[in-house]
């Protein structure tokens, strides 16, 4: 199950007259997970959606700009091709199938697969191996379970299709901390394993301390791009996404300058990007 | 009792042909959200090919001949007329269907004329008795059909792939896309199904104690419609609930009639669409619908 770069250039997307995504370009290196942060109405909902070719079922459309996934080109496929390219998608506020059981939801996330029964079977065990619970209720409606048992049971059914690169759209959305933390060690092993991950997140705190390099997205644009530590560094983020209050940013900015100071004029600068357009 | 017993079996026998339509409706309800109003010509259309070949061909082959056509016919609609309208309103929707209702019945009335089509099936006007009981063998061969059909149908949608991928694309078609599922082959697929069980239910409409298709015999397909929703549209255990209590209380009621005549004349047809309102007041949704939640 190798992974696969996933390059985004300049995508633009809306619905009807509303531009949602303005010439949105982002890469996922292989084997790595890069995190998109954002308020809401950000677009990053929208995003997931251009590149899992789903904005349809949602009255929206792709304006432009290209998807490729090592090296093919996504934004030219239907929905099912993505997935069959090896691209699944967790969508936003988890959609499990509530009057499904757990069993036959795992089985309509199998039902992308490209691999044999073999495959799924495999895809199977690995599921159940990530989250145990899942084997528990087995046969009990997906609408009966928690809100934590709900989001475990949609990564593994996004899982089951063998994906080499998995698409997260808020998983702690709703979440207690205790669950919330869970879901990211298990990103963090599904990552281990091989798969490449987008995560999209409000919280700004756990996408960074997961993710390798980052994104801000403001109105359909990415108005900053870094490595993840950086950008948790950094005064803006941390104002506005990490929910630090001013004196605090404003302390540590003065500590920040103070070390650069120090290290003198060899010391390193901030690699923050900010982003001008094209 | 020997009459009421006779009544009664006879009413199963029609609620499970009525039952076979109402399916038929409901998958078509949840894969793609749509009132199918042109469901009693799909059943018209496939009736019509079987009673014209089963005089050339032989009953069987007939008929198989007409529940493949009931199935193109309802693949031809998805395919040629619904899925250019793909995106539009499902009221919209429902709108088209009427439209091409009135194209398939118009044509297909004109071509049965006011003749009567007899079906050369091999149970004619034969009875099975069994004590004081007796029931007509064309009852009996539907109510075996239909459970055979219904319960392979049941299996299924719970248990195969294909079925998966219908219950998954009923339930949210934007996350069953994410899964890869192919929905227009999901809506193909209900369509050719709905319009196969309304072929075979044609057949039973048209033998035995029925002199043969006619023009009317669409009109005897609408009392699956308040089979389907009292049963609740969107449930398939609804639909095979609904078709019973409109079986049933249509023989009863058509049965009694001359001790109900106070109640006027024709309650038998019009005994269903009362059962439907009645529980309609006490179940909006129908008896196993799901109730419109709107989640915050
Ligand atoms: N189905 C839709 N129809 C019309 N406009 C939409 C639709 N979905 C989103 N939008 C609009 O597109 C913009 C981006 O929305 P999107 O859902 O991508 O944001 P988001 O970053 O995911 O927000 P959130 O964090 O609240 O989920 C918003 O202005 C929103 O109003
Ligand atoms: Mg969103």
């Amino acid at each position: 199950m190798g992974g696969a770069a996933l390059d985004v250039t300049r995508l633009s997307a809306g619905y009807g007259p509303v531009r949602a995504l303005r010439e949105v370009t982002l890469d996922v290196p292989q084997g790595s997970v890069v995190a998109v942060l954002g308020g809401n109405g950000a677009g990053k909902s929208t995003l997931l959606r251009a590149i899992s070719r789903t904005l349809p079922y949602y009255g929206g459309a792709s304006k432009g700009g290209s998807v490729r996934f090592g090296g093919a080109p996504l934004h030219t496929l239907t929905a099912d091709r993505v997935v069959a390219a090896g691209v699944s998608q967790v969508p936003e506020g988890r959609q499990v199938f509530a009057r499904m059981t757990v069993q036959d939801n795992l089985r309509a996330g199998a039902l992308g697969s490209t691999g044999g029964r073999a495959a799924r079977a495999a895809a199977l065990r690995r599921v159940h191996g990530l989250f145990p619970v899942l084997a528990q209720r087995a046969h009990q409606r997906a609408g009966l379970l928690s809100g934590g048992e709900q989001q475990q049971l949609a990564v593994a059914r996004a899982l089951m299709a063998g994906p080499r690169l998995l698409l997260l759209d808020e998983p702690s959305l709703g979440l207690a901390p205790m669950m919330a933390a869970r879901i990211a060690d298990t990103i963090r092993q599904i990552n281990a394993e091989g798969t490449s991950v987008l995560l999209v997140e409000q919280n700004a705190a756990l996408a960074l301390r997961l993710a390798s390099r980052a994104y801000v997205l403001e109105v359909g644009e990415v108005t900053l791009s870094g490595p993840a530590d950086e950008l948790a560094a950094s005064d803006e983020v941390r104002r506005r996404y990490l929910g630090v209050v001013d004196e605090d940013a404003a302390d540590d900015a003065f500590r920040v300058t103070e070390q650069a100071g120090a290290a003198g004029p060899g010391g390193r600068p901030p690699a923050l990007t900010r982003w001008v357009g094209p | 009792m020997t009459t009421f017993i006779e009544l009664l079996l006879g009413g199963v026998s029609l609620g499970s042909v009525y039952a076979l339509i109402a399916l038929g409706f409901v998958v078509i309800f949840r894969a793609t959200e749509v009132v199918n109003f042109a469901h009693a010509s799909l059943l018209l259309a496939g009736g019509y090919v079987t009673a014209v070949l089963s005089d050339d061909i032989g009953f069987w082959p007939a008929l198989l001949t007409g529940i493949a056509s009931g199935a193109l016919v309802g693949a031809a609609i998805e395919f040629l007329v619904l899925r250019r309208y793909r995106g539009s309103d499902h009221s919209v929707l429902a709108i088209v269907t009427i439209g091409v209702d009135i194209l398939l019945v118009t044509d297909l009335t004109r071509r049965i004329g006011t003749d009567v089509l007899a079906v050369r099936d091999p149970w004619g006007d034969q009875l099975l008795t069994i004590g004081s009981v007796s029931l007509a063998q064309t009852r009996v061969a539907a109510l075996l059909v239909a459970g055979l059909l219904i319960t392979a149908f049941l299996l299924a949608f719970r248990y195969t792939s294909w079925g998966v991928a219908m219950r998954a694309a009923a339930e949210n078609a934007g996350t069953a896309a994410l899964m890869g599922i192919r929905l227009g082959r999901v809506s193909l697929g209900a369509w050719a199904v709905a319009g196969g069980l309304a072929a075979v239910a044609a057949l039973f409409l048209t033998v035995f104690p029925t002199p043969g298709l006619e023009r009317a015999t669409s009109l005897a397909a609408l009392k699956a419609f308040p089979a389907a929703i009292l049963g609740g549209l969107d449930s398939t255990t609804g639909a095979l609930a609904g078709g019973l209590i409109v079986g049933v209380t249509e023989s009863l009621a058509t049965g009694y009639q001359s001790d109900l005549t106070f109640l006027g004349r024709g309650l038998g047809d019009l005994a269903p669409y009362l059962v439907m309102i009645a529980i309609l007041l006490v179940r909006p949704a129908g008896l196993l619908g799901t109730k419109e939640t709107a989640r915050v």
